[in-house]
């Protein structure tokens, strides 16, 4: 046979061979995949936050359709899109009050008071390990970004000020965040709150007064101004149950300033990008 | 005995595919990000590459040698390890859920890799047996998993470090991963590699 004739058979068999096991092994081992499995999928907001507790999006919409896990644990869903994902897998739905998350922490740069320099790692975890940062609050934010980093949606400014804020608006409040602060100062709260207590400082007025500008120092007029409704004490700190809205009139009570209106808290300024010299 | 022992040494150390033969350098970037995802990628590398050398062996040394054809080694073998790997994903995912899940993005992503192809090839450049052969393909890719798993280690401390703007990103890890080569170099002459 010549070579000509002898390599086009050598690979145009193996082709057909490679082609032919393929097709057989196509049809003889094909996994039958619940379509449903796929529509809801495509429902779900793809964002893979890892919020529901599941390892993604495909993964959550895998365990609904297999193992009958709850069709509302996503919170960044939709409200049609959920009403959608209940009616394919013939359930009520129960939609999710929107969370969104907030740092309770308002001492920046210029209202907190600082004990040191720290110039090591730009990690929160670290920073707190150093000491506690740079910060004389204990408490307080450390300004590292370690929320920033994986939230799935840039929804945390924190550069600057090293003060962390988040964007209401962006947020979908998967609550990654919140594990992620070493301080746990993150929460997740219902996102039609407009008032909100930012501090966490547990210590003592006095403490707090010298470590801060805008700490709770305990004083406890705000439960008294709402007559214990939705703000309770917590030792030294007053903590907003989020039971009830709160008054607007709360802003001008805290003689520290404690309380705030979360449209006017506006996220720290980006700066702007040095052009390269 | 030792012969086997020294051949796979040479291909995890001194011959490293990814830090001095500078095969497989699109996962080496791509999937080191995570340990995570370097790991599972390693595993499958792993995985495909000790069964391409032992499946590529045979068609050369039985098919392509005696007709004369060992110019066509590199078409076929392309075509062979794609359809293999393809193979083996429909049954890991019919058989071994478990192992698909762990492997299963990673597979189609390697499946026409210069590593996974070099490796082949390597093997009938050297004439190496058939035990040998496998034995190099399960070392090689161990190699590879070996730089894949320290160079991922480091990109997620250096995520943490601060550097000039003008170096994140993918120029430090261009940086990192030279450096890392050079480290790798100190075992040059270890061992006498193929």
């Amino acid at each position: 046979m010549s070579p000509f004739l002898s390599a086009v058979f050598v690979i145009g068999g193996a082709g057909a061979a490679c082609a032919a096991l393929l097709a057989v092994a196509a049809r003889f081992l094909h996994v039958f995949e619940d379509p449903r499995v796929e529509a809801i999928t495509n429902l779900l907001p793809g964002a893979n936050c890892g919020g529901c507790g599941y390892a993604g999006c495909a993964d959550y919409a895998r365990a609904i359709v297999e193992k009958g896990a709850p069709v509302n644990l996503c919170r960044p869903c939709a409200a049609a899109a959920l009403a959608e994902i209940a009616r394919l897998m013939g359930v009520e739905a129960k939609p999710v009050e929107k969370m969104v998350a907030i740092v309770r922490c308002n001492g920046d740069a210029v209202r907190s008071r600082r004990a040191a320099l720290y110039h090591g790692l730009a990690d929160c975890v670290a920073a707190d390990f150093t000491g506690g940062g740079g910060k004389v609050c204990r408490e307080g934010c450390l300004g590292y970004g370690n929320c920033a980093r994986v939230c799935p949606v840039g929804a945390i400014t924190f550069q600057e000020s090293l003060l962390a804020v988040v964007n209401p608006e962006r947020c979908i409040g998967c609550g990654l965040c919140v594990k992620a602060c070493p301080r746990h100062l993150i929460r997740l709260v219902p996102a039609g709150h407009e008032i909100h207590l930012l501090c966490s400082n547990r210590e003592r007025g006095l403490v707090t007064r010298k470590a801060c500008n805008v700490g709770c120092i305990a004083c406890q007029k705000c439960v008294k101004h709402v007559n214990g409704q939705g703000i309770h004490m917590e030792g030294h700190l007053a903590v907003v149950d989020y039971t009830t809205p709160l008054p607007e009139s709360l802003l001008e009570i805290c003689p520290q300033h404690c309380f705030v209106k979360r449209s006017l808290l506006k996220p720290a300024p980006q700066p702007e990008p040095t052009p390269l010299s | 005995m030792s012969g086997y022992l020294l051949l796979i040494l040479s291909a995890v150390l001194v011959n490293n595919f990814v830090l001095n033969r500078f095969l497989g350098i699109c996962p080496f970037l791509g999937v080191s990000k995570r340990l995570s995802t370097a790991l599972g990628m390693s595993g499958a590398v792993v995985f495909v590459m000790t069964l391409a050398s032992a499946v590529t062996w045979p068609l050369y040394h039985l098919l392509l040698k005696p007709l004369g054809l060992a110019y066509l080694q590199t078409i076929l073998f392309i075509l062979v390890i794609a359809t293999l790997v393809q193979f083996v994903e429909l049954v890991l995912r019919k058989h071994v859920p478990i192992l698909y899940r762990a492997l299963g993005i990673f597979l189609p992503l390697i499946t026409t890799n210069c590593a996974v192809l070099g490796v082949a090839v390597l093997n009938v450049k050297n004439n190496l047996g058939f035990l040998q052969s496998v034995l190099h393909g399960f070392g090689a890719a161990v190699g590879f998993g070996l730089a894949l798993v320290l160079f991922a280690g480091i990109r997620e401390k250096l995520d943490r470090a601060n550097p000039p703007k003008c170096f994140e990103g993918t120029a430090l890890a261009l940086v990192t991963a030279g450096l890392l080569s050079l480290a790798f170099m100190g075992f040059a002459n270890l061992v006498k590699g193929i």
